[in-house]
């Protein structure tokens, strides 16, 4: 008995250690090293300092977190990027309701076939949709040329669609709609119908309807979605370095530069760390928000 | 009557106009491959010129070559760990492994880059072929893992059991059984690792040192400088790659595309 228990923990262990240690490896002691390094000293030419300085010394320290607040330009920056996924979220709920309450509400034939077409693009390779908004906003195209012309009539000086946060925004919204269609779908597609035909028997119209039972339980779709598309839109940096032009740039632009460019990789560090903090923050709170509209239905 | 129906065109009509836009920059892109003009302005004409010069570009025929055999390693090697992950996580019901799967997926792409880069030279090793692909395996377990996870999880665990009454040892139940009836769900693990790792671009971007390019890389370079049709074919290249791997993935295992 002993020895087949033996035999089990040895199984276990030749299972789960290799992919255990694999992450270990190439991705919690990376993450470590990250964190360590947003406490150490920016190294003279690039990179990072001694972790012991001359006299033996452990070189460990909070200022590369003060630095933080020494230019405002990056707080701006962090504020910025905060909002422009905030309002992609937003752009991404209002057009991923409808069409998730059409493909919950289409009969099952078609179901499917309405979710793959829209998983469909997402698996296209992430730059080639960045690269057609390039194409779109660009100022050759159909659509600048009648926004100017517009704009023309109005006596409005010509704007350029492209390099300008109005294209950052409409591309995270573009790569991160499906995130949000597919938790809504989800939700929706549970919703017992016998509680809207109750809620009618019982006098309510069609705005009430949605606004009184089907939109508060389909919240947790709302949230999962949210968070979903909030987190990965804050840490973008292709879609702004493409698309932003110098006032379209996010807070992952200034960690790539701080990174690869100026080479401050302590400071980089730290930038990436309140990014991850944010995110996580987020997630958090969209999990909490959730659970707290659960118990107060339950 | 007539009032829910003409909610249900509205519906209708929106849906319509959110599949448009999600269509459309990705139609732009295909034709604009076949159009005789170095603008992506207007339709001139029709031509398989710019395909022509995409197999006399050297360094994108070096990113495509490095492309693909990153992602053969990458999906072989993430396969096999994936795979062991997802075996564990459903029957030893690891936390540990659970949490390790699911973080790299979970956080913002950037940190695993950045990390990762700390990681590479602090190791002194020469940022390349070698860093990308480590990388790739690190962020492509997870995906194969909860894909395996789930075909396990629909599976009939008496089967496996069955197998042992007979006198089958643990290995060879696993083996004869259980691997054949996941099969399907390691294939499409394998296929999705084959995609994301040829798709990849930001922890590509931040592990790849000078020297090494991929193809998103490439694209990256030449849509940074200008707006050609080469990068137009190449897309529509790559889009019908994707397109062939997720019909052969579906194929498999439908319901692993969804999860």
């Amino acid at each position: 008995m002993a020895k087949q228990s033996q035999g089990k923990s040895l199984a276990r262990w030749l299972i789960s250690g290799p992919p255990q240690l694999y992450l270990l490896v190439f991705f919690v002691i990376p993450c470590l090293i990250m964190v360590l390094a947003a406490f150490r000293s920016p190294g003279d030419y690039g990179g990072l300092a001694p972790l012991h300085d001359a006299d033996g010394k452990l070189d460990l320290s909070f200022d590369n977190f003060a630095r933080l607040g020494e230019d405002i330009i990056y707080v701006r920056i962090f504020i910025k990027s905060l909002l422009y996924a905030l309002i992609t979220t937003i752009v991404c709920l209002l057009m991923a309701y409808p069409l998730a309450t059409l493909i919950a509400k289409s009969s099952k034939k078609y179901r499917d076939f309405l979710l793959l077409l829209v998983i469909l693009p997402f698996w296209s390779n992430f730059l080639i949709r960045v690269y057609a908004w390039m194409i779109i906003l660009g100022p050759q195209s159909a659509l600048s040329k009648a926004v100017n012309a517009v704009l023309g009539l109005f006596g409005a000086e010509p704007v350029s669609l492209l390099f300008s946060g109005f294209a950052v925004i409409v591309c995270l919204v573009y790569v991160h709609l499906p995130f949000m269609v597919l938790p809504l779908y989800a939700n929706l597609e549970k919703h017992d119908p016998a509680l809207l035909d109750a809620a009618q028997d019982l006098g309510a119209n069609g705005w009430q309807r949605f606004w009184r039972v089907t939109f508060p339980l389909s919240l947790p779709g709302v949230f999962a979605g949210a968070a979903l598309v909030f987190i990965p839109a804050l840490g973008i940096f292709a879609v702004s370095d493409i698309l932003g032009g110098t006032s379209g740039i996010m807070i992952g632009n200034v960690i790539k530069q701080q990174l690869l460019e100026t080479r401050d990789w302590p400071f980089g560090s730290v930038l990436s760390i309140c990014l991850t903090a944010a995110a996580l923050l987020a997630a958090g709170l969209a999990a909490w928000v959730a659970r707290q509209r659960r118990e107060v239905h339950a | 009557m007539p009032k829910s129906m003409s909610k249900r065109t509205l519906l209708w009509a929106i849906a319509a106009a959110v599949y448009a836009f999600l269509y459309v920059p990705l139609l732009i892109v295909i034709v604009y491959s076949f159009n005789d003009s170095r603008l992506n302005a207007e339709w001139v004409g029709f031509t398989f010129d710019w395909y022509v010069k995409l197999f006399h570009h050297d360094e994108m025929i070096e990113a495509a070559g490095n492309s693909l055999g990153i992602a053969l390693v990458t999906s072989v090697c993430s396969t096999v760990l994936g795979t062991m992950a997802g075996f564990a996580m459903h029957k030893y019901k690891s936390k540990v492994l659970q949490i390790l799967v699911l973080t790299p997926i979970a956080i913002p792409e950037i940190l695993t880059g950045v990390s990762l880069l700390l990681f590479f030279v602090m190791l002194n090793m020469s940022l390349g072929l070698v860093s990308i692909t480590l990388a790739h395996i690190a962020f492509c377990i997870g995906f194969v893992a909860i894909v395996v996870r789930s075909r396990l999880a629909g599976m009939d665990e008496s089967l496996t059991e069955a197998a042992r009454d007979c006198g089958a040892t643990p290995w060879k139940a696993f083996r004869l059984v259980t691997l054949p009836l996941i099969m399907p769900g390691v294939i499409a693990g394998a296929l999705m690792a084959f995609t994301l790792s040829i798709d990849d671009f930001v922890i590509t971007f931040f592990t790849a040192g000078a020297n090494a390019s991929t193809l998103p890389l490439q694209i990256y370079s030449m849509v940074k400088i200008a707006v050609t049709p080469e990068v137009n074919a190449v897309s529509t290249l790559l889009m019908g790659l994707t397109l062939l791997l997720i019909v052969i993935a579906s194929k498999l295992s439908p319901s692993a595309l969804r999860s």
